[in-house]
Formats: C-alpha cells, sequence, structure tokens
C-alpha cells in the first residue's frame, strides 16, 4: 500500500522535475540501450545463421583434406579448413577413395547413416539463343539429394540409372527455367542445354525441375537473375567430366539420429589420419559439423556480448552514482518536507522506503527508455543485415532488474541520511 | 463541573543545549504543566522565551532533557524513536506558521497521509478526508495543490490535516502568524468551533497577547520558565 502511493509520488516528482530527471536516467539509459542493443542484435544474428544452418544439416559431418600444418593442431571442430589456392597442389592419390569411405562405413556401421558425394564442375553459363542463366553445376549422389531434398515443380529426380550409367542428364532450377525457357517447365523438360565451363562446352539434357530456396546466407550485390543457382547432375558423369577416378576432396557423412556430431568428428579424424594418412606428407583429413561450427559461433558472439556488457556495465555504474547525487540534492531541497512527514508520523523506515522507491522508480523508467531504445537500434541495425530481430527477453529482464538493483543500491544512502533528520532540524531547515 | 482526564502532564522539564563542551545552554529551567482534556490553551512569550521548544517537547519532536512527560497516559519522555513517530501520528496534529503542506500533490493527499502513515485503508482515508475538508470549508478545493491555494485555505487544509487521525491535542504554533487578520480570524474561528464542538484539546503557540486573549488559559512563559498563568476571556 505504502509502496504503491510511493510509486505514484515518485512519478509526479518526475514529472515536475522533468528535464533533470531526464539528464539523470541518461547514464541508465545509455547503458541499458547498449545491453539491449547488443544482446539482441546477437541473439538476432545467431537465431538467424543457426537457423539456416540447422536447415543445412546440423548433425551432418563435412569430411575434407586439409593441409597438415607443422605445428600439430587439435582441432576437434575443425574450424581450419584450407580451401583455395593450397588446393591445388593436391594430387589424386591425396583423394579419399572409395575403399576408403566403404572402410569407415564398417568401422561406424550404427553411426553413419549415408555419404551425400559430390564433385563440384564449377560455375558456368548457360546459354540458350541471346539468353543466358548462370549455374553452380556439381554432380550428386543419391544421398546428397535426400539431404538437400529440392521440391520438385516438374519432371523427375535423378534415378539410380543415371548414377550408376553416369548418364549426361541435369536437375535445373526454376530459376533457371525461368530464365531459359519463360517460365515454362514443361517445354523444357527433355531439353538440351549448352553450359560454358571454363572454355567448353558441355550439353545436358533436362530431366527436373527443382524450386530454388535462398539460403539466406548470400551476400550477393549481383541481381537475383545473376545468382547462380545449383545445376545437379549425376555423380558419375561429373567425375567422367573431371577424368577423376580416384576419389574426392570432400564428402559429406549423414550421421545416425542420436549420433553427437561433434564428438563423432574427432573419432572420424583420429580414425582416418592414424590409417591413411599417417605417412602423407602434406595432407590429413579434417571433420567438422555444423553443430560444432554453431557451438563455435554463439560462443564467439557470447564473448562479444560479454565485452560490450562489460562497458555497459561501466557506464551504468556512473549512471548510478548520476541518480545518487541527484537524490542527495532531492533529500537537501526537501528538508522541511521530511521533517513536516516527521511530525505527522512517519516513520524513518517510512521516509527510507519512499526515497528508495523514488531512485528506484527513476531507475526503472531510465531502463524501460533504454529497453526501448535499445531493441529500436539492434531494429535498425538487423534490418540492415537482413536478420530478423528478436528481443532478447533475457537481457530485458536482466536490465529491469538490474535497473532496480542500481536504484536500490544508489538510492539507500540518501534514503539513510533523509531518514536519519532529526525532526525538529528538519523543519527549522530553511 | 465534572472530572477531567489529564491529556498533558509535564513535570520538571530542563532543556539544554550543548554548544562545545564547557557553554551548555539551559533554555527550559523546570517546566511543569498539566493540561486537561478538551482545554483550550495558549502558550504565550516574546521570542527567546522557550515557547517553541516547549512546543517541540509537548509534541515530541524534540526530548527533554530531564523531566518527565505523560501524554495521554503514555510516558513518552523515554519512549524508542519508532514508538514516538507512532505516538505522533496518532495523538498529535500539528498545525504550523508555515503551514508546511506537502507540494505537489493536492489537499485531498495532504490530509490523507496521517491517515496513510497509520496505516488505514485507502477507501476509509479518502472519506475521513473528505468529511474534515467538508467541515473546514475546502471541499471543493480538495483536488487543488497547495501552490494553487491562498494563505488562508493552506491553514485550513493544515488544520484539516492535524485532525485526521482524531488526535487528543491539536499543537498549533503561531497558526495565524503569516496570514492577514481577516483570514487569521476565520482560522481563530475554525479553532474555536474544533474545541467548542469537538472537543478538541487545543494549544496555542503564540507571542501575540491579543490573540492568547481567546483561549480559556493563558499560560505566560518567559526566560524558559513559566511566570504567569491566567483565565483567557475564550469560553
Amino acid at each position: 500500500m505504502l509502496i504503491m502511493e510511493n510509486i505514484l509520488l515518485a512519478l509526479s516528482g518526475l514529472k515536475v522535475n522533468r528535464m533533470r530527471s531526464l539528464l539523470t536516467m541518461l547514464g541508465i539509459i545509455i547503458g541499458i540501450a547498449s545491453v539491449i542493443a547488443i544482446m539482441t542484435l546477437g541473439d538476432s544474428i545467431s537465431s538467424s545463421v543457426t537457423d539456416s544452418m540447422t536447415a543445412m544439416g546440423a548433425n551432418n559431418i563435412t569430411v575434407g583434406l586439409q593441409q597438415k600444418s607443422t605445428t600439430t593442431q587439435t582441432t576437434g571442430s575443425g574450424m581450419t579448413f584450407s580451401f583455395g589456392p593450397r588446393m591445388n597442389q593436391m594430387k589424386e592419390e591425396d583423394y579419399v577413395t572409395e575403399e576408403m569411405l566403404t572402410d569407415l562405413k564398417e568401422r561406424f556401421p550404427e553411426m553413419i547413416a549415408g555419404y551425400s558425394l559430390s564433385e563440384s564442375l564449377g560455375t558456368g553459363t548457360a546459354q540458350k539463343g541471346a539468353l543466358r542463366a548462370y549455374v553452380n553445376a556439381q554432380g550428386v549422389n543419391e544421398e546428397y539429394l535426400e539431404n538437400e531434398d529440392p521440391t520438385l515443380t516438374a519432371g523427375r529426380m535423378l534415378s539410380g540409372r543415371d548414377q550408376q550409367e553416369g548418364r549426361k542428364v541435369a536437375l535445373v532450377s526454376d530459376r533457371f527455367v525461368n530464365s531459359l525457357f519463360d517460365g515454362d517447365a514443361g517445354k523444357a523438360l527433355g531439353q538440351t542445354v549448352d553450359v560454358l565451363m571454363g572454355n567448353r562446352y558441355y550439353t545436358y539434357t533436362i530431366v527436373g525441375v527443382y524450386e530454388y530456396e535462398s539460403s539466406g546466407m548470400e551476400f550477393s550485390t549481383d541481381s537475383e537473375e545473376d545468382t547462380p543457382t545449383a545445376l545437379y547432375l549425376p555423380l558419375k558423369a561429373a567425375q567422367n567430366q573431371n577424368h577423376n577416378t580416384s576419389g574426392y576432396r570432400q564428402f559429406t557423412i549423414l550421421t545416425a539420429k542420436e549420433v553427437s556430431a561433434t564428438d563423432f568428428c574427432t573419432m572420424l579424424e583420429d580414425y582416418m589420419n592414424s590409417r591413411y594418412y599417417q605417412d602423407n606428407e602434406s595432407f590429413e583429413i579434417g571433420a567438422m559439423s555444423m553443430e560444432s561450427v554453431i557451438e563455435s559461433m554463439t560462443e564467439m558472439l557470447s564473448t562479444v556480448a560479454l565485452a560490450i556488457a562489460a562497458i555497459a556495465g561501466i557506464s551504468l555504474l556512473v549512471g548510478g552514482i548520476g541518480v545518487m547525487n541527484i537524490m542527495l540534492v532531492s533529500v537537501t531541497e526537501r528538508t522541511r518536507e521530511i521533517g513536516t512527514r516527521k511530525a505527522l508520523g512517519a516513520t524513518n523506515g517510512s521516509i527510507r522506503l519512499q526515497f528508495i522507491m523514488e531512485a528506484v522508480v527513476l531507475c526503472l523508467v531510465g531502463g524501460a527508455l533504454g529497453i526501448g531504445l535499445g531493441i529500436g537500434i539492434a531494429a535498425a541495425a538487423t534490418n540492415l543485415m537482413g536478420y530478423a530481430v528478436r528481443p532478447s527477453i533475457p537481457g530485458i529482464l536482466i536490465s529491469v532488474s538490474f535497473s532496480v538493483l542500481i536504484g536500490i543500491f544508489f538510492g539507500y544512502y540518501p534514503a539513510n541520511k533523509a531518514a536519519k533528520l532529526k525532526p525538529i532540524e528538519a523543519l527549522r531547515y530553511e | 463541573m465534572k472530572e477531567k482526564k489529564t491529556i498533558i502532564d509535564l513535570r520538571g522539564i530542563i532543556k539544554r543545549f550543548y554548544i562545545g563542551k564547557p557553554n551548555e545552554l539551559e533554555i527550559l529551567h523546570g517546566i511543569d504543566l498539566k493540561v486537561e482534556e478538551g482545554e483550550f490553551l495558549s502558550i504565550v512569550g516574546a521570542s527567546g522565551s522557550g515557547k517553541t521548544t516547549m512546543m517541540n517537547i509537548i509534541g515530541i519532536l524534540d526530548r527533554p532533557t530531564e523531566g518527565g512527560y505523560l501524554l495521554d497516559g503514555v510516558d513518552v519522555a523515554h519512549a524508542k524513536d519508532r514508538e514516538l513517530s507512532l505516538i505522533r501520528n496518532q495523538k498529535i496534529g500539528f498545525v504550523f506558521q508555515t503551514y508546511n503542506l506537502i507540494s505537489r500533490t493536492s489537499a485531498l493527499r495532504n490530509v490523507e497521509l496521517p491517515m496513510l502513515y497509520g496505516g488505514k485503508p485507502r477507501s476509509e482515508r479518502t472519506r475521513r478526508a473528505k468529511e474534515l475538508l467538508r467541515l473546514v470549508d475546502m471541499e471543493e478545493r480538495m483536488s487543488h495543490n497547495p501552490d494553487e491555494l491562498s494563505g488562508g485555505q493552506k491553514q485550513r487544509v493544515a488544520i484539516a490535516r492535524a485532525m485526521a487521525n482524531d488526535p487528543a491535542i491539536i499543537l498549533a504554533d503561531e497558526p495565524t502568524g503569516a496570514l492577514d487578520s481577516g483570514t487569521g480570524r476565520r482560522i481563530m474561528d475554525l479553532f474555536q468551533k474544533l474545541n467548542r464542538e469537538q472537543g478538541k484539546t487545543i494549544i496555542l503557540i503564540t507571542h501575540s497577547q491579543e490573540l492568547a486573549e481567546e483561549t480559556r488559559r493563558i499560560v505566560t512563559l518567559k526566560d524558559g520558565a513559566i511566570v504567569g498563568e491566567r483565565s483567557g476571556s475564550g469560553c
């Protein structure tokens, strides 16, 4: 009851001294706003990224060859994949062979559900008269397609026979059909297309059309039509085209559901490296799972968030001192009021409560404004980066309770000073 | 006249102030005073006579250095701070020369304040506050803040506030000191009415002989001692 009265009293006090209150709250507002902004930003980015990564299969393990480093790195998560120029030095004898895959599956039968294999042919341009479409051609096996699970809108998937015989048939995107066939999928089916890759034309027959989905992770400045879409070929056809008969630089293990991908990564690396790559001078196996990537990313984001929270904490401390200062001024200004209240029967406790509540209300209003401002900043920033905003609920709860704590902590000393005033001295104060 | 209850019983009250160790200043030199229920009493004295100190002691805003004080049968000279707050709240209504209303809050809320500290439920507070404001003829202005009221109006609100917890005594320190004579007259009439109709014990502290004449009993204070006591014209 007394608390409610005190809150109303404090609010009316804020209204009377509007400018002063706002300036006092500024430290709190800035502190809380930065905490909320950074936490909301962090949450929004990590949940957007996690979502799109999970869509790609959090439990899949990507295994690839990586340069052996002179210093032995212990990478359970295998964040040190080396793509790029170094890979050119890789010789065919370094590749992971079909035999190794078979062996691996025999060694870990209850963990490996299948292999998703692909052979990249690189980007190319499909041409038909004056029309063009950009593709990213890759040979894939059946498991790859099952895992990726593109939505078929016309025609058929690549069949087992396509795979076995290495037929030059292709699964293209609806975007591709839009560019070359005016969006008429029916017309596209059975047609042949010429794709310019490197400096040669390759000809494929279109057997199916799938619905293109943006992965949400592309930062392309090209217009949408210019973004290359995947063109899937049977794995064997791609291998033939690349004259690659010896194996894979990289493959994906589809793990059984209950397997912990992160742990399995380490087991895989140990097994493969000790068995097959012990004597290899320059390459070894690295395994990573989306799960571990997500983990290390979340970890990184929370480290950044922690650092910024520390800075915000300093701002809150400064804000709290500002609150204490203004409360001391307020106590002095209202000495006679305190005297009057005591004459009317206010106990020391109720005077203390009144001033603490005033400080708490000041901090809470500041905190609320800070939360609003923080979410606003985060919304603007996430909007710019193309993620959805997700206000951080724990962030808001932490901020609110922190505001209350600051109010109590920095309000206590002035409130206690007010409570201890002697009634006659307070009444006599001019 | 039937036997009346003694409300205030001051015995040998001495008040000293210590201003550094060797200099102690004795303001009151052993005051004995009894006030009975329903009295309208004035304490008169020039400035420096110790009347403010005496009011502070009667109103238990300050403690005597020596002596005993029974307020409505309770020994308040040796009570704890917390108990004193409660006694002030329940037994004493203060009216100050400078009104001392809480700014930023309405007349109604001001009158409710002692009841808030006394722990009365909200609905009862509001009902009683309205009733009191009607008594002092301030009903129409109850939602106004003090800075929107004239001096006389403020003092009437203050009197209503002093009455809030139906205290045993009303202690008025120069209540008309800041008012013009016409307005002061209305305030004095109000005190007369409260004394006559509600039987309130009222102690008026003033330097004005003229004002003191209106009360029924006049106690004159000089240099920290009671030097005279006589009946006033107030009936």
